[in-house]
């Protein structure tokens, strides 16, 4: 039977050339478009390089001070997280960094490479699991110390430094500063922008004065459970310890700091009224409608047509046995095959257009891959999208009385 | 084996009614070769439609097999077609996307049945007809008279007590036409097979059982 109706939908296909070849660029065009949105999504949100114990920690990234008159957010301070957030009992570690969005430039043979620079405690370095290519994180003692050293990207050594075996011990200056390399780690992709960076420094060799008073100032910290289910007991401790936090200043009479899974932490906006996960949900909802609404439309209405110049071989169906619902599902299958095609080609073009962002480097460090989840995706998107713009001709097709689908020719 | 009671269709828009059929009562037994005739318009292909459950009288009781057939769903309709009647059609209704094979094949796909099951009646069906070096071919590679086979095939595959034949020799040239009305004959003869067919012609009408004029709707002999 679906043998039969292979055939039947590849003559089909053949037969009127140019409506297939606007029907398979309508699918796979929009394919590609979803494809290459959900490629880079999974990617982004799918890389766990280097906080691999994601699933056991929780993120404090943003702060928010509301009062009567006045509102303000921005990152936690190293003072605040270093008050309220290192002291808490029941996490098994916790890291104070700042949160990345820092950046200077430097000179190297009269070249300037902008580089972004993050300070980090050394529980930063147990709790996140980075891939050292050479040498090997600064420890506690060298923080305490305030020593200038430093863990650099692999795509700063080679900037920086060239084709060399080894930069460890060598320096590197940044902002007018020599930090010795004690390490090297692989690159992190700009879109894990918490923990992105060219080169990592103790906190206590930061300019700006760290011990600022002040509740906000550019600092994150991860809470790491000792498992899953402490996970619970860290937030509660910590929401308990915020209840306690005085008001920063006269203005504020409400402050809102939570510690987060990843996924929320990443997409916080800072607003303690949407998590930021649903207004992402939405965007994402909003645009794939959009994007498949159209070509699903043109598609319903390319099928109408090329169904009602088949209403001969309806008609002779049904008069030799095929019920209205063996047609539907006929003409669905039908159509999926079409969709599936072009999810095919949709799959090529993804691949293609996945690798020219690739090579021309627009994202730093960031490789989209296209795994298997992409490509589960692809296929349910393929599939929803045959099934909606298949149904309706279906049913109208299924409708057709068969003595009016035989008189047409 | 076909009981017709009493069968009035009555084709109604906004403004016109037009009877189609007008009372008409008839009973075709097992094994016999029937043909209608009439002027165009007469109401003959409707009254096909009707005892091939195509298309439903507005009153009156179709019995095929002592089974009445007004109150079976669209499944079940579409069952007793595939079992119990074959059909043939002046302007053959081959799907030309599909290869002579698979056109004859097509009756046996809402039935189980395997492939090589399929495959092998087709065959046969596609022998019994003198096409069995045509399989691999396309309707459109076909003259009407082998077009008109392949219909046959079709129609005889799954082996229905009935067929239903509306013009079959109607675009053939008489030469073909014979040929084809041999082939029914044939059926009609050693199968068993009960044939109910309309026609223009008076030399084909003559070849079988019994003829039934219609005239306006009603029937006249």
């Amino acid at each position: 039977m679906l043998k039969n109706y292979f055939k039947i939908a590849i003559a089909v296909l053949k037969r009127r050339k140019f409506f297939t070849f606007i029907s398979l660029f309508g699918i796979s065009f929009t394919l590609t478009i979803m494809m290459v949105l959900a490629a880079f999504i999974e990617n982004v949100i799918g890389n766990d390089y280097p906080d691999r114990k994601r699933d056991r920690s929780l993120y404090i990234t943003s702060m928010e001070e509301r009062g009567k008159n006045a509102m303000s957010s921005g990152s936690p301070s190293f003072y605040f997280l270093n008050k309220y957030a290192a002291t808490l009992k029941t996490p098994a570690k916790i890291s104070i960094c700042s949160n990345g969005g820092n950046s200077t430039n430097t000179y190297v043979n009269n070249k300037k490479i902008a580089i972004n620079y993050k300070y980090t405690d050394a529980n930063y370095w147990d709790i996140l699991e980075y891939d050292f290519v050479e040498g090997k994180a600064f420890d506690a003692q060298q923080v305490k110390n305030g020593e200038h050293v430093a863990v650099i990207s692999e795509g700063l050594k080679k900037e920086y430094f060239g084709d060399i075996p080894s930069v460890v011990g060598k320096y590197i200056e940044a902002d007018n500063v020599q930090y010795r390399i004690s390490g090297v780690v692989k690159n992190v992709p700009i879109t894990t922008y918490m923990l992105y960076s060219d080169i990592y420094i103790p906190y206590t060799v930061s300019k700006i004065d760290y011990l600022n008073k002040d509740y906000q100032g550019g600092y994150i910290a991860i809470l790491l459970a000792a498992s899953k289910a402490d996970l619970q007991k860290i937030s509660n401790e910590y929401d308990d310890v915020m209840k306690r936090v005085p008001m920063e200043n006269k203005d504020f009479d409400h402050m809102n700091c939570r510690a987060e899974s990843y996924m929320r932490s990443f997409l916080n906006t800072g607003n303690e009224d949407s998590s930021g996960l649903t207004e992402a949900l939405t965007a994402i909802g909003v645009f794939t409608l959009i994007v498949m609404l159209l070509p699903t439309i043109n598609l319903i209405n390319i099928n109408v047509t090329r169904i009602m110049e088949r209403s001969s071989e309806i008609g002779v169906r049904k008069a030799f046995g095929a019920s209205s619902k063996t047609l539907v599902y006929q003409f669905i299958v039908e159509n999926l095959i079409l969709t599936l095609l072009g999810g095919l080609i949709g799959i090529i073009l993804s691949y293609i257009i996945i690798q020219i962002i690739n090579s021309a480097d627009l994202i730093p460090y960031f490789v989209i891959k296209m795994n298997l989840m992409v490509l589960l995706i692809a296929l349910l998107i393929c599939f929803v999208f045959g099934l909606f713009s298949g149904v309706y001709p279906a049913w109208r097709m299924s409708k057709l009385n068969v003595v009016t689908a035989l008189k047409e020719q | 084996m076909i009981r017709l009671q009493n069968i009035e269709k009555v084709y109604r828009t906004d403004t016109v009614e037009t009877l189609a059929l007008n009372s008409i009562s008839l009973d075709i037994a097992k094994g016999e070769f029937l043909s209608i005739m009439g002027p165009s318009g007469c109401g003959k292909s409707t009254l096909l439609n009707i005892i091939g459950l195509l298309d439903i009288p507005t009153k009156g009781e179709i019995k095929i097999d002592e089974q009445k057939t007004d109150s079976l769903s669209d499944k079940q309709l579409a069952n007793f077609r595939n079992k119990k009647l074959g059909f043939i059609f002046q302007s053959y209704h081959l799907i030309n996307d599909l290869k002579v094979l698979d056109n004859v094949e097509l009756p046996l796909l809402y039935r189980e049945s395997s492939a090589k099951e399929r495959k092998d009646l087709a065959s046969e069906a596609l022998g019994k007809v003198g096409l069995s070096n045509r399989v691999k071919h396309f309707p459109t590679q076909l003259s009407g008279g082998q077009k008109q086979r392949v219909a046959i095939a079709r129609a005889i595959v799954g082996r229905p007590e009935i067929i239903l034949a509306d013009e079959p020799t109607g675009n053939l040239d008489s030469t073909m036409g014979n040929e084809v009305m041999d082939i029914l004959l044939n059926l009609n003869k050693s199968d068993g097979t009960t044939i109910v067919m309309v026609t223009h012609d008076e030399n084909m009408a003559k070849k079988t059982h019994r003829l039934v004029r219609l005239f306006d709707g009603s029937q006249v002999q």
